[in-house]
């Protein structure tokens, strides 16, 4: 397909600073949790049942968004160093090792911006590195660790056995909650959340299916951040679900005028992999030089897929929040189920190119991205880059390196579809000759 | 059988690819069929009660040089997947039923569905093993697990898997990780009997044999351990930690006790060992195994236990073992070894114990600089 221009735009702007704000609400609670004495607890993004605590008035707090700050300010090297001075390897994950670090360093307690978790929820969905993530911070903090062990999704769909589970320890966890809170579980209110959070799922999913059109109104891979914080974070606050209602209607807005994301989209990408965050911006600027735009990236779903037609059920509270934990988020299906999800998106959402960023942090993502490309270049027949750094360290990234892949491929990418302009051009010459 | 003997033909064993020792295996059982088990444990009753023979899929070593799963593995990832893919790639898994992985680290997972994907004529079966040892649904959840892959199995194999067949196998199995534990015990306690190298090479030999086999095995070996008289060198008692997965070459083993160090315990091949003790055999064997798994597996950095930190586990077994020091041995690249490293160090500090850690790969050909830095590490500790 040709390229779509449209009338050049902030388009980062309304939505982006609506993120902002709310998120920064957030941060401001948790500070204040340093100190006035409300009780906080860990999560971990993926899968995770955020809605079970802000039932009864526990702060969740997500040291992976800890470890994503750290880095997009960047500030995440100092916190990696400390945390291998103690023994963390150059090989393990950078998120551990800059949140670690950052708890080392005072960022947890009383004198820093993160509370202290009164519990620590160690919802395993998928990447085993969550365990020992956890198992370190309530080593560390002294703090109780709450196992939640989501059966991995191994067959089509989970077996009785795997939901029951499931079940029976998220009704623990409710136990743990009403003991640590000296409060009664009311069902009416988890109801009433989970219809907040079915609510912002579905706003998210519109605004995801809004990228079908050309051109996108926003990048789903560098924008998706806005609505990651608020879909995964905030999921079940009124806040949340508003957010979505603004942001579909701006989106809406901008489909309507035919506006994209930059003033031309010259080619439509699939983003596999997670950004870098210490050079976000660097590394949107390698792509944003060729015009080329992410109509849909698999990053964004690592907390829940909610474009597929999933939504929390207020009417099936609990069974709900277990559907999604066990089968509705990128991190507990296996590499194949992505390797659909991207065919997906290649195929709905029209993309000319899958581009890979392998990051050495996380092998839930990268082990075997190899074969990916192998997959979709060769069998399906979708050009494929892969280029690899780091999400949080920022000694990984070598932009020369990455510039020279991503101008190669796609001054590749161009001259094919410029010969394919040109031999259609002479295909439809001779059909009016004769 | 005489010891050398034993010996001889344990390390002739591990020469050979997987297939090779199924083909090898088959000589003597002929009817017998294989299943891949990759690292770290995986019901191995079942398996074997199926007519199939459990063997253990621990790379490739260096019997294989890597042409194709360089380029699906990144370079930070640990030697086992890409060895393991190799062989897979390479069409060198082909006389096997099908293989086995389960839920032991991120890599571990994507390799499974590399394999499901490039040999796609192999049945492969993936295990999420419970992180959950005391929620009131872990026993029916794990024992559910546990029967799903005696169904699938069954299935796949058409023919059925009936409990009293699990329960034979399960009674064998207990024969011998009794005498795995017994050979232990025996060289803990008379060190100059056997090497840690030579119990290595039984033990990871015993993954490559038919349970009857080795468990005949293992009670000549015992039989004839007894009798010998040898006296242990001087050197510095440890305990080997971080290798329950990839294992180390056994010259790595051989080199950590040349330089000075008698290994009095150590987590190699864990995970057909796991049990501290026997399971009970009754008319639920899944039951039995499901609770064994809960109850009585020894710590590993593959499982999560709430009220059995691994890093008590570790104290406890440098305090069994009489060990005065520990040798951290992960594979390169392996997230959970080198994450449990920090606490475990953590721990040792706190209570005096010295430590040293030296990462391995699976293809490492050279040792003098192990040698160099263990021996070092032995010295310091003789003349402290």
């Amino acid at each position: 397909m040709p390229a779509t221009t449209s009338p050049s735009r902030d388009y980062r702007g309304i939505i982006h600073q609506l993120s902002r704000d709310i998120m920064t609400g957030w941060m401001t609670q948790l500070k204040e949790a340093t100190h006035d004495g409300t009780p906080a607890g860990y999560l971990m993004i993926s899968g995770n049942c955020v809605e079970i605590l802000r039932c009864f008035d526990i702060l969740p707090v997500f040291p992976e968004i800890n470890a994503l700050q750290l880095a997009i300010r960047k500030n995440s090297l100092p916190y990696i160093i400390k945390s291998e001075e103690i023994g963390y390897a150059s090989d393990n994950c950078a998120y551990v090792k800059a949140d670690v670090g950052y708890t080392l360093c005072g960022g947890v307690g009383v004198d820093g911006n993160t509370p202290k978790p009164a519990l620590i929820i160690c919802n395993f969905v998928g990447c085993n590195v969550y365990i020992k993530w956890f198992e370190h911070c309530s080593a560390m903090m002294n703090v109780p660790l709450v196992m939640l062990d989501i059966p991995f999704l191994r067959e089509d769909h989970p077996s009785d056995a795997d939901v029951q589970y499931v079940l029976c320890q998220l009704r623990e966890l409710i136990a743990h909650c009403e003991r640590l809170t000296g409060r009664k579980f009311d069902i009416d209110r988890l109801r009433e959340i989970l219809h907040h959070s079915a609510r912002a799922e579905d706003g998210w999913s519109r605004a995801k299916d809004l990228c079908k059109n050309r051109p996108a109104p926003f990048d789903a891979y560098f924008d998706s951040i806005n609505m990651m914080g608020p879909i995964n974070a905030l999921r079940g606050t009124k806040e949340a679900a508003d957010f979505f209602d603004r942001t579909v209607a701006e989106y809406e807005g901008m489909v309507a005028d035919g506006l994209g994301v930059l003033d031309e989209e010259r080619f439509r990408i699939v983003v596999e992999g997670p950004p870098p965050y210490p050079h976000y911006r660097n590394f949107r600027n390698l792509f944003e030089t060729w015009k080329a735009v992410a109509v849909q990236s698999t990053y964004s779903t690592v907390g829940g897929i909610w474009e597929f037609g999933f939504r929390h059920d207020p009417n099936r509270p609990l069974e709900s929040i277990a559907e999604q934990m066990i089968l509705h988020n990128l991190c507990n299906r296996s590499l194949l189920e992505r390797y659909k999800q991207i065919q997906s998106y290649v195929r709905d959402w029209q993309a000319d190119a899958l581009v890979i960023h392998g990051i050495k942090s996380c092998r839930l993502f990268s082990a075997g991205q190899g074969d990916m490309r192998e997959y979709f270049a060769r069998e399906m027949g979708v050009p494929t880059l892969m280029v690899e750094s780091d999400l949080e360290d920022p000694r990984y990234y070598a932009e020369a390196q990455i510039k020279n892949r991503i101008d190669a491929f796609f001054e590749a990418l161009q001259y094919k579809r410029l010969r394919g302009e040109r031999a259609e051009a002479a295909r439809a010459e001779q059909v009016e000759a004769r | 059988m005489s010891v050398e003997t034993i010996m001889q033909d344990c390390r002739d064993l591990l020469e050979l690819l997987p297939a090779q020792a199924l083909s090898k295996a088959q000589q003597r059982y002929p009817h017998v069929g294989g299943l891949a088990v990759f690292p770290v444990y995986a019901p191995l009753e079942i398996i074997h009660a199926a007519g199939l023979m459990p063997v253990g899929l621990f790379g490739a070593g260096d019997k294989v040089e890597l042409s194709h799963a360089d380029a699906r593995f990144q370079s930070f990832i640990c030697s086992i997947a890409k060895s393991t893919l190799e062989l897979f790639l390479r069409g060198e898994m082909k006389a096997f039923a099908g293989v086995v992985f389960s839920s032991i680290c991120d890599v571990a997972r994507n390799l499974a569905s590399l394999v499901r994907r490039n040999a796609p004529e192999l049945y492969v079966e993936y295990l999420h093993l419970p992180q959950n040892m005391y929620s009131a649904a872990s026993q029916d959840y794990t024992r559910a697990e546990f029967e799903r892959f005696r169904t699938n199995l069954a299935r796949h194999l058409g023919r059925s898997i009936p409990d009293a067949a699990v329960a034979r196998s399960l009674e064998l199995y207990n024969q011998v990780r009794a005498r795995t534990r017994e050979l232990y015990e025996l060289r803990r306690a008379r060190p100059g009997v056997i090497s840690a190298a030579d119990t290595y090479a039984v033990v990871q030999a015993g993954t490559r044999m038919m349970p009857e086999e080795f468990a005949e095995l293992l009670e000549d070996l015992l039989f004839n351990l007894r009798q010998r008289t040898g006296r242990a060198r001087d050197g510095v008692q440890v305990v080997l930690e971080g290798a329950f997965c990839e294992q180390p070459p056994l010259a790595l083993v051989e080199t950590i006790e040349a330089a000075g160090c008698i290994i009095q315990d150590d987590d190699l091949v864990v995970g057909w060992r796991l049990f501290s003790d026997d399971v009970p055999v009754h008319d639920d064997p899944l039951g039995a195994l499901a609770q064994a798994y809960l109850r009585d597996s020894v710590y590993t950095s593959v499982r999560h236990d709430r009220d059995r930190p691994r890093t008590e586990g570790l104290t406890r077994r440098v305090e069994r073992a009489g060990a005065g020091a520990v040798l951290f041995t992960p594979a390169k690249f392996c997230e959970p070894a080198l994450l449990d490293y920090v606490l475990f160090r953590q721990r040792l500090d706190e209570t005096g114990c010295p430590h040293l850690k030296i990462e391995f790969e699976e293809k490492m050909w050279t040792f003098e600089a192990t040698r160099t830095e263990v021996e070092t590490f032995a010295e310091s500790m003789l003349f402290d």
